[in-house]
């Protein structure tokens, strides 16, 4: 477990803003994608952020685009996970496929303040705040072989035995 | 037991009765990629296969910056004809023949009980003919090239009944832009979402994909019309394949059913900076702007242009606006032609951009700076996308955003009609 600061967003954090079309066909390092990752929500986020942070936010989280920038601006920022009331459909699946842990959870991520400290316990399903816990909704059964895995592309070396 | 289109051509394909709720690994038909193709390449060599594995079910359509604005898009679009050639590709479109959704349609792949899958969002809109049609990821892609197999949910399904028949000047845009601007940017998050009712026979095959294009601005995985006449007359000498006609089951199960009465609709408008941000025409008029965007995959079929020329025809547009237009394809940008549309369009004084994607995803072809506003007929206005983060889209049928070019304000389309 690893303790990280929180960066709290609302509703609708869409595509777009989280990594600006743009780029997507500009920029294909992560590392590069990084520093640009919330650029129109927030410019301060790259500069700041610290591995290990996580973002809460409200419903919906990475609406929009099917771009896999998205998620992969924010793992290779150091995001240690996501934590939202709800996902978007693509986004869910991208982030799972790429190796970003994206935890719905409303209680959490409503009851949690920008800066404040949480662990997050994946085996055990817990977010941890100070004194406060808030259990996590687990994911679907197919969907964690491809995160133990670690991501979609190892999954499937596995499977063709490559 | 009763089941939805959704549950049938997902059960067809599983082998096995589903329902909502089930995870099944299913064999698509087909699965569409675009400029995104060079990125799913490199996932591709990843996984230490040599060839794909099924060539005949991946459709590559180059629309998202065509022709190559710069050097690294020209690079982009390279290294994916390269591979196309090597892995002998055959249904690999360059950059002549215009938005995939639209191609991919036009080329007869979206039929009737299909499983399309598609690394781009506005997938969706194959549902317009029947299918079932969904985005997916790059990375998804790359294990699809290699597996021809993918997991998918199987999804609740949202039935939308239209009754009545539009007033003039509206449209299917405006209808769509009611519906999301009433429940929101996820009401349909996961969830199937049926267009159906006593209207829903009514709209043309154009305006279905609008309709189910735009279904994706409320999360919907899949959108779409039961096939009926409409569908058959448009799949005519064009359908690539055999195919099934599926329907829902009279009983089937709905998360909810939600109506819409299309003859006391009026024309709609997405504000700044999301999609549910919706608001009557008349709410916002008079709001001077800068640049009009007509077409794209949402809007820029046949009957969206002949909306835009009927109000700009013999007229000018305003000295204020930059009015563009996007056909969504080579073959609509053929009957416009034909039909002399884009001779009224051009004389009116609107820029005719070859078809692709433009300037709706911000990366060519008339980007805003700072301070700038849209009137666009695409399908998103998050903050940012068609360029500066301070510049507006407004979200708008094609005659909302010709009426508003000529008057050089957002204005109601209504009186030109």
């Amino acid at each position: 477990m690893s303790i990280g600061r929180v960066w709290k967003y609302g509703d609708d954090v869409n595509t777009d803003v989280i990594f600006p079309g743009r780029y997507t066909y500009q920029i294909m390092e992560p590392a590069e994608m990084a520093k640009h990752a919330l650029e129109d929500l927030d410019p301060d986020f790259a500069k700041n952020v610290k591995p290990g942070d996580v973002i809460a936010a409200g419903r919906n989280f990475g609406c929009g685009s099917s771009r896999e920038q998205a998620a992969a601006c924010l793992r290779a920022a150091g995001v240690q996970a996501v934590i939202a009331n709800s996902f978007a459909r693509m986004y869910f699946r991208n982030a799972i496929n790429l190796g970003l842990a994206v935890l719905q959870c409303a209680e959490a991520s409503d009851a949690v303040k920008a800066g404040d400290e949480v662990e997050i316990d994946f085996a055990g399903g817990r977010i941890i705040s100070g004194a406060r816990i808030f259990k996590f909704f687990p994911l679907p059964e197919s969907v964690i072989g491809i995160i133990e895995a670690g991501g979609l592309i190892e999954s499937t070396k596995r499977k063709l035995g490559t | 037991m009763a089941k939805t289109l959704t549950e049938k051509i997902l059960g067809r394909k599983a082998g096995r009765e589903v329902s909502a709720g089930e995870v099944v690994t299913v064999s698509p038909d087909y699965y569409l990629s675009h400029d995104n193709s060079a990125a799913i390449i490199g996932e591709f060599k990843k996984l230490g296969v040599a060839r794909v594995r099924a060539p005949e079910k991946i459709i590559i359509i180059l629309d998202h910056i065509v022709p190559a604005a710069d050097e690294k898009y020209a690079q982009n679009h390279k290294t994916i004809r390269e591979f196309a050639a090597a892995q002998g590709l055959s249904n690999f479109f360059d950059i002549q023949h215009g938005v995939c959704h639209q191609v991919l349609s036009e080329a007869g792949f979206a039929l009737p009980g299909k499983l399309i899958v598609g690394s781009d969002s506005h997938t969706t809109t194959y549902g317009a003919f029947g299918a079932f049609a969904a985005g997916i990821g790059r990375t998804e892609t790359a294990s699809i090239w290699a597996t021809d197999e993918i997991w998918l949910r199987v999804p609740e399904t949202l039935k939308v009944e239209f009754s009545g028949k539009f007033q003039p000047g509206v449209s299917a845009k405006d209808a769509i832009l009611k519906i999301i601007g009433d429940n929101g940017a996820d009401r349909a998050n996961y969830e199937a979402v049926e267009f159906s009712g006593p209207a829903a026979g009514g709209f043309s095959a154009a305006s279905r994909m609008t309709l189910s294009n735009m279904a994706a601005e409320m999360g919907a995985k899949n959108a779409y019309f039961e096939p009926d006449a409409v569908t058959l007359a448009w799949l005519k000498g064009r359908a690539k394949s055999e195919y099934e006609i599926v329907r829902s089951d009279p009983d089937a199960a709905y998360e909810a059913t939600l109506q819409y009465d299309l003859a006391s609709l009026e024309p709609q408008i997405a504000c700044p900076h999301t999609v549910d941000n919706v608001k009557p025409v008349r709410e916002v008029e008079g709001k001077p702007f800068h640049q009009a965007l007509i077409g794209t995959c949402t809007n820029g079929r046949l009957e969206d242009l002949e909306a835009a020329a009927k109000i700009l025809k013999g007229r000018k547009v305003h000295s204020s606006v930059r009015a563009l237009i996007l056909p969504a394809s080579r073959a609509v940008y053929l009957d416009a032609m034909r039909e002399g549309l884009l001779e009224i369009l051009s004389e009116a004084g609107c820029v005719i951009l070859n078809p692709g994607c433009g300037p709706c995803l911000g990366a060519h072809q008339g980007l805003l700076a700072a301070g700038e506003v849209v009137v666009s007929t695409s399908n998103r206005n998050f903050r940012g996308r068609m360029g500066n983060r301070d510049s507006e889209i407004y979200l708008a049928s094609p005659a909302t955003a010709a009426a508003s070019a000529l008057e050089g304000k957002i204005a109601d389309p209504r009186k030109y009609t």
